[in-house]
């Protein structure tokens, strides 16, 4: 099993939740997240007193999926979040030993 | 009875003190979106502590001390009206000309020393226990608000009248000053006195922890721009129901108000648009007040021009004032100098220039502006010197600051044991039944 965690614009999100569910993922766990990449962050001014806000808005996003899903779980969410600009994100996979589902107890693929 | 009750008069005054009371709320918000998340509740309860301290203390002793009897032109005899019980004799019951009960009159008044005592904290944000502020506010209240406040409208030295200073440098006729001063809603009494009570507090407090280094953005600029409305609306209250009746005097202070706080508004923004590269929401809604406080002292005394031309110089100069901290390294943490000492002076000293009556543009001389420059001056020695005595005492005594985990924690938390704002990492909740 694999885990596909995925850094993206925050606008992008109702694409690759799109692409996802298109590409057969019936699961998915989103969260806030902050951060900066080569795009680093921006200046904000208040009453003529200047910071520099580095961390930016983003979501990650993280899906389970079988080993052989991971590709095209990976570039379902390449495609539906990219714009070609800075600040686009990343997306990885990472192996899972073990998933337990909790409302049944069951463990590995059937707990997809 | 020696006075007609006038029925419009005092219910359009009596709705102009439940405006101004709605301000010092208003300023809650105003102060509170401006501050980081974990002291929010904190800015907020040093304005509603304030209502709670100086609303009983005007009633005991305030009324009296700034109305009552002139005792040496400083403050007014404090017993003759304690409790407010004697103005419900016939002898003082109705005001002269407005036939307005002076109990309507007193209650009016009341909130105009609880929104003063509130603009201070603004300056003293995220760091100042809740004790001391309230002990503060009592105390400031009564040996600096209520003597100002008599000196200025209450027959004292500042005033017009025949122990005044104007009366001394420019002579009497028929018991009022040849050349009278000018504050009609509190250019001197509220703003000017609450801007340099806030500079020597925060001077004396000294700066938050991470002032000048660590990033203290405005945690909700929504919560600003709804403050900075309801300032607005409340301060119709303020300066119109300074006529003291519902007539024209009420009406040229409402339009003046309006249209001085539209320029004062297009100002700032221009002013940050051209200096800083954007047009911002907290620069609309510190322009609003910059320009509400400019006109306060002016409301009646220019016309609707003039009041453009007096909110445009205070947006301009309040939008440049408010960067002064940073250079001299004071931390007024909401810029209560930058918007309402310079926005008092401002309208204070401009009616000197642009007064229709006696202002030098409108060939009225140099004498006003003379006396609207002392009784600026005055006002700003008479609150510095008095604060800072008070501010002293406090600190040596029960001490101002948080300790520095709770300023880093939070004073929400430390001060009130509450937090704002739901997070997931405050941990289970365990319901503890008090009976």
């Amino acid at each position: 099993m694999k885990l596909v965690t995925g850094i993206i614009q925050p606008h992008r999100l109702d694409d690759v939740k799109s692409a996802l569910e298109a590409a057969g993922v019936r699961g998915m766990t989103v969260s806030e997240a902050s951060g900066y990449g080569r795009q680093k962050g921006h200046t904000e001014v208040y009453r003529g007193a200047e910071y520099t806000v580095d961390l930016v808005p983003k979501v990650r996003i993280e899906v389970l999926v079988d080993d052989e899903d991971s590709s095209t779980v990976t570039e379902a969410i390449v495609k539906a979040a990219q714009t070609g600009r800075i600040g686009d994100g990343k997306v990885w996979t990472v192996t899972v030993d073990d998933v337990a589902r909790v409302r049944t107890g069951e463990h590995g693929a059937g707990a997809l | 009875m020696p006075f007609e009750l006038d029925t419009g008069n005092t219910a359009w005054l009596l709705t102009s003190a439940a405006l101004v009371l709605l301000m010092t709320p208003a300023l809650a918000f105003f102060y509170g979106g401006m501050v980081r998340g974990k002291s929010v509740l904190n800015m907020m309860m040093m304005s509603f502590g304030a209502i709670a301290v100086v609303g009983i203390i005007w009633v005991l002793w305030g009324y009296s001390m700034t109305f009552g009897s002139d005792v040496a032109g400083i403050f007014g005899n404090p017993t003759e009206f304690f409790g407010l019980a004697p103005l419900t004799d016939d002898a003082n019951s109705l005001l002269a000309g407005s036939g307005v009960p002076a109990l309507v009159a007193a209650g009016f008044q009341a909130t105009f020393a609880i929104i003063t005592v509130a603009l201070i904290s603004g300056a003293i944000a995220d760091r100042a226990r809740f004790g001391a502020w309230l002990v503060f506010a009592g105390v400031w209240v009564t040996l600096v608000y209520f003597p100002l406040a008599h000196m200025v409208w209450g027959g004292g030295i500042l005033g017009a009248g025949e122990n005044g200073i104007a009366a001394a440098i420019y002579g009497v006729t028929d018991g009022i000053a040849n050349v009278a001063p000018i504050d009609f809603a509190g250019g001197t009494v509220v703003h000017i006195n609450a801007g340099v009570a806030g500079l020597v507090l925060a001077l004396i407090i000294g700066k938050r922890k991470g002032f000048g280094k660590e990033p203290m953005r405005p945690h909700n600029l929504p919560f600003v721009m709804l403050g900075a409305a309801l300032l607005w609306f409340g301060w119709f209250g303020f300066n119109a129901g300074s006529a003291g009746a519902a007539n024209e005097v009420a009406g040229l202070a409402w339009v003046n108000t309006t249209v001085a706080t539209c320029a004062a508004m297009a100002a700032w923004l221009l002013t940050e648009r051209l200096r800083d590269g954007h047009a911002t929401s907290l620069g609309a809604a510190s322009g609003i007040v910059a320009g509400l406080v400019a006109i306060t002292p002016a409301a009646a005394a220019v016309n609707p021009i003039g009041a453009i031309a007096l909110g445009a110089v205070a947006g301009v100069l309040c939008a440049l004032a408010v960067g002064l901290k940073y250079r001299f390294g004071y931390d007024d943490s909401l810029d209560v100098v930058g918007v309402h000492l310079v926005g008092g002076l401002v309208g204070t000293v401009l009616i000197g220039l642009l007064g229709t009556d006696t202002g030098l543009f409108y060939g009225g001389g140099i004498d006003q502006l003379v006396i609207q420059v002392v009784i600026a001056l005055a006002a700003v020695i008479f609150s510095g010197v008095l604060t800072f005595v008070i501010g002293f005492v406090i600190k040596v005594t029960m001490g101002w600051r948080v300790s520095e985990d709770a300023e880093v924690g939070g004073i929400d938390l430390a001060e009130h044991g509450e937090t704002a704002y739901e997070t997931i990492a405050q941990g289970r909740v365990i319901q503890e039944v008090r009976a």
